[in-house]
């Protein structure tokens, strides 16, 4: 079963829309963290602000999450979902994220480079740096274009399968074991992103 | 590096999409589900469907066209048209909708941009901005006024104060169509946009005026005359076959446009 954590940010439409169009086996959107311990892969999908993860913590889905990874469990945390994988974020600063990656998400620079950075980071970038050992991004391109829209990023780790550039490199992908995150969008991004999922899908 | 955006839109009335020619003439132009898989294979970054069903029982009609044309689309996917209350966006976003657009419903209760933004993010909500240049002042670009209705009624709101409005209460992107160049296939207004694009830190989406691929690469310029713009909308120029994303897109590529090839 593919556990679906709805906490009510946004909107799970499309990411439940394309996993179902995957022909992903018993997606199940839930909010129960008896039903996510017993799931095979969890999906963290988010759109919307970081304080909204504080309901992961309230309801006692952090927890779930925790057990869950480390007995290996496959997991995918989108946009969000992937900034919440880190210690935290200045979106708001008193929401501590799972802290699975070190480190602390941050806002675009409102320039770079003695230019003016617009933020949000809104449309179609490339995937760069891609990390040849990469499950998750098995059979896609460098220069492969995924679907962006966010203001605050992740910092690069040692777990970082790919990069964007947009005001410097960021983290695009993050993927340690059954451990995975994309900041992109991959339910809205075309051939590429289907392609993530569905190596999502097949592990 | 990050592209510029060609968005194709789909005016839909009654479940047909149709196009007016500076909002008024209207031709049938087919099933917008159809159109929609149609443009996103041939390499459109976005679609965006505008309703201009007036009635409401066309209601119904545009959530079962939106669930339709979302279900196997897997680019941002927009709608627009007759939103009016959050109920209204979070009926369509249920259909299948990434975003919506807001036009007249946020002049008349700006606060409705927070709303759905609230419940959605930001990144979720579009404001509309319809403008025409001002024929009294001595700057009429920076004096464009906002139109409301389908462009039919005056609202005495500059456009530049509006979209700074609309950006500090929310919203995520602007869509500025200018009602001078719209439907003519003359060019983008790309003045009025770069004002716009200059005056908010949010993107700007040109709409109006597309009729060649050269009037993509001037509202996607930065250098002086340009539109600053970071994306485009069109709509007839792309129905009739007229010309399609991924020529569109090679053309500009050529122009030294950043663009999403291979689509």
């Amino acid at each position: 079963m593919i556990a679906i954590i709805d906490y009510k940010a946004g909107n799970l439409t499309s990411v439940v829309k394309a996993l179902t169009y995957l022909n992903a086996p018993e997606i199940t959107v839930t909010q129960d963290p008896d039903l996510v311990r017993k799931a095979a892969k969890i999906v963290l999908p988010g759109v919307g602000h970081f304080q909204a993860t504080q309901l992961l913590a309230d309801s006692g889905l952090t927890e779930a999450v925790r057990e869950s990874v480390a007995r290996g469990t496959w997991f995918l945390g989108v946009c969000v979902g992937l900034q919440w994988l880190f210690e935290g974020s200045t979106e708001a600063a008193a929401t501590a994220g799972l802290g699975h990656f070190p480190g602390a998400c941050e806002h675009f620079p409102a320039s770079f480079e003695g230019t003016d950075l617009k933020s949000p980071h809104v449309g179609w970038n490339s995937l760069e740096e891609i990390r040849e050992d990469s499950k998750l991004l098995r059979g896609i391109s460098p220069g492969g274009f995924v679907y962006y829209t966010h203001s605050w990023r992740a910092p690069i780790v040692q777990a970082t399968a790919a990069v964007t550039n947009y005001g410097g490199p960021f983290t695009a992908a993050v993927e340690q074991y059954n451990v995975m995150g994309v900041q992109f969008h991959p339910e809205k991004s075309a051939v590429v992103g289907l392609k993530v999922l569905q190596n999502f899908v097949e592990l | 590096m990050l592209t510029k955006r060609i968005i194709a839109c789909l005016d839909v009335r009654d479940g047909r999409v149709v196009k007016g020619i500076q909002f008024v003439d209207i031709i049938d132009a087919g099933d917008p589900a159809e159109l929609a898989h149609r443009h996103a294979a041939a390499g459109a970054d976005e679609i965006v469907l505008l309703d201009i069903t007036a009635t409401h029982e066309g209601r119904g009609t545009l959530l079962d066209t939106v669930k339709r044309t979302a279900a196997a689309l897997f680019v941002p996917f927009t709608v627009g048209g007759g939103i009016r209350s959050a109920e209204d966006a979070a009926a369509v976003f249920n259909a299948g909708a990434d975003k919506v657009s807001i036009n007249s419903s946020a002049i008349a209760r700006p606060e409705l941009i927070g709303e759905i933004g609230a419940s959605f993010g930001a990144q979720a909500v579009i404001v509309a901005i319809d403008a025409r240049r001002s024929t009294s002042s001595k700057d009429p670009v920076g004096d464009a006024e906002v139109y409301v209705s389908g462009g039919r009624k005056p609202t005495g709101l500059r456009v530049i104060d509006w979209a700074r409005e609309a950006e500090q209460r929310g919203a995520g992107e602007i869509l500025l169509t200018s009602m001078n160049t719209d439907g003519m296939r003359n060019g983008f207004d790309c003045e009025l946009t770069a004002r716009v694009s200059a005056a908010v830190q949010i993107p700007v989406i040109a709409s109006g005026g597309a009729g060649s691929a050269a009037h993509f690469a001037e509202v996607f310029s930065h250098n002086e005359g340009g539109g600053k713009a970071d994306a485009a909308l069109a709509a007839s120029i792309f129905h009739f076959g007229v010309t399609d994303s991924r020529a569109l897109k090679s053309e500009l590529q050529r122009a030294g446009i950043s663009v999403r090839l291979p689509c």
